[in-house]
């Protein structure tokens, strides 16, 4: 598996657990949980410098840019003018070309603006950004992002930070099947179980923050996660058995009393 | 003595001195101007343009910068 590495335009990542920075008690904990996870590339949000309490540290003191790729993201954005000046921002603060393209469109669910995503993604792409895309499991969908030149697409497994684990495997496995760039799946992974599945289907990756950030114990709920990403990965290489619903025995008869 | 300007920075009204620049007024709210992108009335400065950028009376500044966060 050394040389299993995940290529999205033309660069490699090591890891296929990719993991969000929000809800953790401190950076600290942050820093530890990203490390033990082994994920080597690390979402962010963008947002307001807090400009009356300079005192507060900045979670890049503790996420060296250097050792990680730091994906930023549009969360928060409803409109596809927000989605767009928070990529142009998020590319001015200087860390990569890259943006994780959220366009939402209802509050109580946070799925997405279909519609809207593709426009903004259209948009992005025409300005030189890497656009990685957090859209619905609709294959449809997904094919016109990769039409309009997103090099990865990211179908959500359930509702941002609802645990619900993976809802829909069979539009996921549409998706993987029908869709020729990496598949990443993200949202909605509760447990390791849930994780290992998305990648037994055949995802390309599994970007999580919730599953981990809101476990009882972050830190081993990373680690707990690393070991499911790698062995779902190792499984789904490995082919596994056809499913039958009668018995076939695993002993031979010759040589029975 | 020169004449203050009122701007707004980050959606609050902040008072600057007439012949200040982008790149004054970060180093006056003690904010490292790496990682940070500034937005001046909508328009997304480039960091060379930092220093050379006037703020004038009724400016909207807003300074970016990355938290925490997976999806919203």
């Amino acid at each position: 598996m050394a040389d299993d590495r995940l290529v999205i335009a033309g660069r490699e990542f090591k890891s296929r657990l990719w993991v969000g920075t929000g809800k953790y008690k401190d950076f600290a904990e942050t820093k530890k949980a990203i490390e033990m996870s082994g994920a080597d590339v690390v979402t962010v949000a963008v947002r307001r410098v807090n400009i009356t309490d300079r005192s507060k540290e900045n979670l890049l003191d503790y996420i060296d840019p250097k050792k990680y790729t730091i994906l930023p993201n549009t969360a928060g954005c409803y409109t596809v003018e927000d989605a767009v000046r928070y990529s142009r921002l998020a590319r001015a603060a200087g860390v990569s070309d890259v943006v994780k393209l959220e366009v939402l469109g209802d509050e109580r669910t946070l799925f997405p603006d279909t519609a809207g995503l593709i426009e903004a993604a259209k948009i992005l792409v025409k300005e030189g950004f890497i656009v990685l895309p957090y859209t619905n499991d609709d294959p449809i969908v997904a094919q016109k992002l990769v039409d309009v030149g997103c090099p990865a697409v990211m179908p959500l497994a359930a509702p941002i930070g609802s645990g619900l684990g993976i809802r829909n495997p069979y539009n996921l496995k549409i998706i993987m099947e029908m869709i020729k760039v990496p598949i990443i799946v993200d949202a909605g992974v509760g447990t390791a179980s849930d994780a290992a599945f998305a990648m037994e289907l055949g995802a390309d990756a599994v970007l999580m923050n919730t599953a981990i950030a809101g476990a009882k114990d972050p830190i081993a709920m990373a680690e707990a996660m690393k070991y499911a990403v790698y062995a779902g990965r190792l499984a789904y290489k490995a082919g596994r058995i056809p499913r039958k619903l009668y018995a076939t025995a695993s002993s031979p008869i010759e040589g029975m009393l | 003595m020169q004449d203050a300007i009122q701007i707004h920075v980050n959606g609050q009204a902040q008072t600057c001195r007439c012949d200040a620049t982008v790149a004054d007024l970060l180093r006056d709210l003690e904010i490292r101007t790496e990682r940070v992108a500034v937005e001046l009335n909508l328009e997304i400065l480039d960091r060379a343009m930092f220093d050379q950028r006037l703020l004038k009376d009724g400016d909207r500044v807003e300074i970016m910068s990355f938290i925490g966060g997976g999806s919203f």
